[in-house]
């Protein structure tokens, strides 16, 4: 087990980490989400223990590891860029962790053979890296931090620079491959689809802070915050500006747009959040909203159409399926069911969930 | 492009060394076009070609009457932007995408007026004049995207994965971006991509390629619909078609030994036989209710939000289904597929059927 307390870093003025706290058992894969420089890589490098925190303590199975050196704890990490020795056959760029562990010819051979299999890398094991492509030479970085038998694995957006469908096939497999070696997994994202995919535990990273943490499908379900509900929307969270005043609802200073009977909140300003497959072309029941509102664009994807329209000052969009012929500057009716709006105080945190959810 | 071929220098002569295999076809001014594939599948090598970077060993290019093939990129009058920003980090915004404009000896008063419009266009107005050196890199892609589109003379504006680099929420507004400008300024847009969803959401005609060759180019509706070849089918949408090895008797299929009827009658046909049916149109059942599906496994289930993937079993052969947001995995599933989206594949080739047989 990994633990985080309440660990912060600063460089030269700027916060990399800010009061982490996190507890990451073995054999579990833990998700960083958060965009670019919302502190992933940072935070990576404090558990590797290649930064020290300025403050905080940093445990491993209960031990302190601060100041530890990173070669006298057993680590892999893998980037988002491959990393492999050039003049090494794939055999033996697998099992340089294991040569440096002076372990015997039979067992390195085994080993490697192993990891190489499960990577279906098998057929390459006597080529040189240049001599494969980047998805294959992403698989023998990933079969090296599989064969070192490591207590934290880290691997860092490791298939940020793959094909989108090998990245498909490989973010199904991995968590299972590092997992059944009771591995403290950990594994850095920008991509909300990838950590739903991925599964386990998720933390979501906003400017150095863990804005929520827990199984990945309670984060993405039950946000406790706007900052974790944006971060985990894709499509980008639809949101607007609402008031709530006599037992109503309405959009802030246009209650002829949205008008809707008020939730049991508390009179007051809040952000509503909708996820973009709740805005809908058809109605489903006496519930819902009626919205008229200007298409901007239509994408069709073959299966599905997003329509980005104009609501007020923020471009919403709805996530429909089947392709629709709609064209861009006409003005349509869209549905939305205030059941299923989440509720956000204006300081971010959430005031109220949607209904299943809330039913669970 | 009249019968376009390209081999690289030291290359053998045999078909497979092509880079990019022998190809006619016609772009039309004005039209949003991609080229869809994985790494080495010929597509950058193709976009080369077009803005004359790269001089191909058959064949010739032109643009409408004119032979461009011996010409340079400057000479071709062609935007370009690639994935990494390319942006002069001294200038202001407003500066980087007046100078293709001055390089082409744009009078000063034009050039104002088109640099203004295109910072109105990609909402850079509120940083025109701030120099780019401390912008974020996804505001110098922006950059750069908008020195493609400055010039109003080009003859094409080509795209080499533009949004690679860039955060997904981020994503989702530049694409979007793109794609009014595109409706709005009329350009011939030509965008390279490895990822289905930019290429399917920006184009209105995607070419996909798989090992220099065009396997099909058609609309994303075709390509989702009707894919003309497996790998289409599997490269187009997330998860891909199912693929599933069968036996076909007139308007039956025989897929693991279970009975599938066909919309057609394809007679007693030859070869190695695939059935393709999208995840999509594969409905998940409770056996009691629907005793004539077909028995499955569930193998794995990953719930992504709005949808769950699930992973199945049919006999022996693997097999993904979508299950809309709320809606349970059954006890003991059965599978039925939608029989106007089945598509039968011989040798990895769609079929067309002989005759309509029954359905006229």
């Amino acid at each position: 087990m990994l633990e985080l307390i309440d660990i912060s870093k600063a460089i030269g003025g700027e916060i990399l980490a800010n009061n982490v706290s996190l507890r990451l058992e073995a054999g579990t894969c833990n998700i960083l989400l958060g965009a670019t420089f919302s502190g992933k890589t940072s935070l990576m490098r404090l558990m590797a223990g290649l930064d020290r925190p300025d403050k905080g303590e940093l445990r491993f199975n209960g031990k302190s590891v601060i100041g530890v050196p990173v070669q006298q704890r057993n680590i892999a990490m893998v980037y988002q860029q491959f990393i492999n020795y050039p003049t090494h056959t794939v055999f033996e760029n697998i099992a340089s962790p294991l040569r440096i562990a002076k372990l015997s010819n039979a067992e390195v051979q085994r080993r490697v053979e192993e990891a190489a299999a499960l990577l279906k890398i098998s057929k390459y094991i006597q080529r040189l890296p240049a001599e494969l492509s980047g998805g294959q030479q992403q698989r023998v970085a990933l079969a090296r931090a599989l064969v070192k038998g490591a207590d934290l694995v880290l691997l860092d957006e490791p298939l940020a620079n793959l094909d989108y469908k090998l990245r498909e096939e490989l973010r199904v497999e991995l968590p299972s491959l590092f997992q059944a070696k009771g591995a403290v997994l950990v594994y850095a994202t920008t991509e909300p689809i990838e950590a739903l995919i991925l599964g386990g535990y998720t933390a979501v990273l906003h400017e150095g802070r863990v804005a929520q943490f827990g199984k990945t499908g309670e984060v993405f379900k039950s946000p406790c915050n706007l900052i974790a509900a944006r971060a985990f929307s894709d499509p980008p969270l639809n949101t607007a500006s609402v008031c709530l005043k006599n037992n109503m609802l309405v959009l802030e200073g246009h209650d002829d747009l949205l008008r809707a009977p008020a939730p049991e909140l508390v009179e007051g300003n809040y952000t509503i959040g909708l996820r973009p497959h709740h805005v809908r072309l058809d109605s489903r029941g006496p519930g819902d909203i009626e919205l008229r509102v200007k298409v901007v664009i239509n994408e069709v994807t073959g299966s599905e159409s997003y329509i980005h329209f104009q609501l007020l000052d923020q471009t919403w969009v709805a996530l429909v399926h089947g392709v629709q012929d709609i064209v861009p500057g006409n003005s349509i009716s869209c549905f939305v069911d205030p059941k299923e709006f989440y509720y956000f105080h204006p300081r971010g945190e959430i005031a109220l969930l949607p209904q299943s959810v809330r039913v669970g | 492009m009249d019968r376009i071929a390209h081999r690289y220098p030291g290359s053998a002569s045999t078909e497979m060394d092509y880079a990019l295999q022998p190809l006619s076809m016609v772009w039309e001014d004005g039209g949003a076009y991609a080229l869809l594939g994985p790494s080495g599948c010929g597509k950058t090598t193709l976009l080369n070609i077009i803005s004359g970077l790269i001089m191909p060993s058959e064949g010739q290019v032109f643009f409408g009457d004119r032979d461009v093939t011996g010409l340079q990129p400057q000479e071709r009058n062609i935007a370009q932007v690639f994935q990494f920003p390319v942006v002069y980090d001294t200038m202001t915004v407003a500066q980087n995408l007046e100078f293709p404009l001055k390089n082409r000896g744009v009078p000063v008063e034009a050039r104002k007026r088109r640099v203004a419009e295109v910072l109105e266009l990609l909402e850079l107005s509120e940083i025109a004049g701030q120099k780019a050196r401390n912008l974020d890199a996804a505001t110098k892609q922006k950059i750069s995207l908008g020195r493609g589109l400055v010039r109003t003379d080009a003859n094409a504006v080509l795209f080499d994965e533009p949004l690679t680099v860039i955060d997904p929420a981020l994503k989702w507004q530049l694409r979007a971006e793109l794609k009014r400008v595109h409706l709005q300024v009329g350009h011939t847009m030509i965008y390279v991509t490895h990822d289905q969803t930019e290429a399917l959401t920006f184009a209105e005609k995607v070419i996909v390629m798989l090992e220099g060759r065009v396997l099909q180019a058609g609309t994303p509706e075709e390509l989702f619909d009707a894919p003309a070849h497996t790998f289409v089918g599997r490269f187009i949408g997330s998860p891909g078609m199912n693929v599933l090895t069968c036996d076909v008797a007139g308007d039956c299929a025989f897929v693991s030994g279970r009975k599938v009827y066909l919309r057609n009658n394809y007679g007693l046909a030859q070869g190695s036989l695939e059935l393709g049916i999208r995840p999509e149109y594969v409905r998940v059942l409770e056996q009691v209710d629907c005793p004539e599906g077909l028995a499955v496994s569930v193998v794995k289930v990953v719930d992504i939000g709005r949808q769950k993937i699930l992973h199945l079993l049919l006999g022996e052969q693997q097999l993904h289904a979508i299950l809309r947001e709320g809606t349970p995995v059954p006890s003991s599933p059965v599978v039925l597929f939608d029989p106007d989206h089945l598509n039968l594949y011989c040798d990895s080739n769609l079929l067309r059927p002989p005759d309509r047989g029954r359905y006229p």
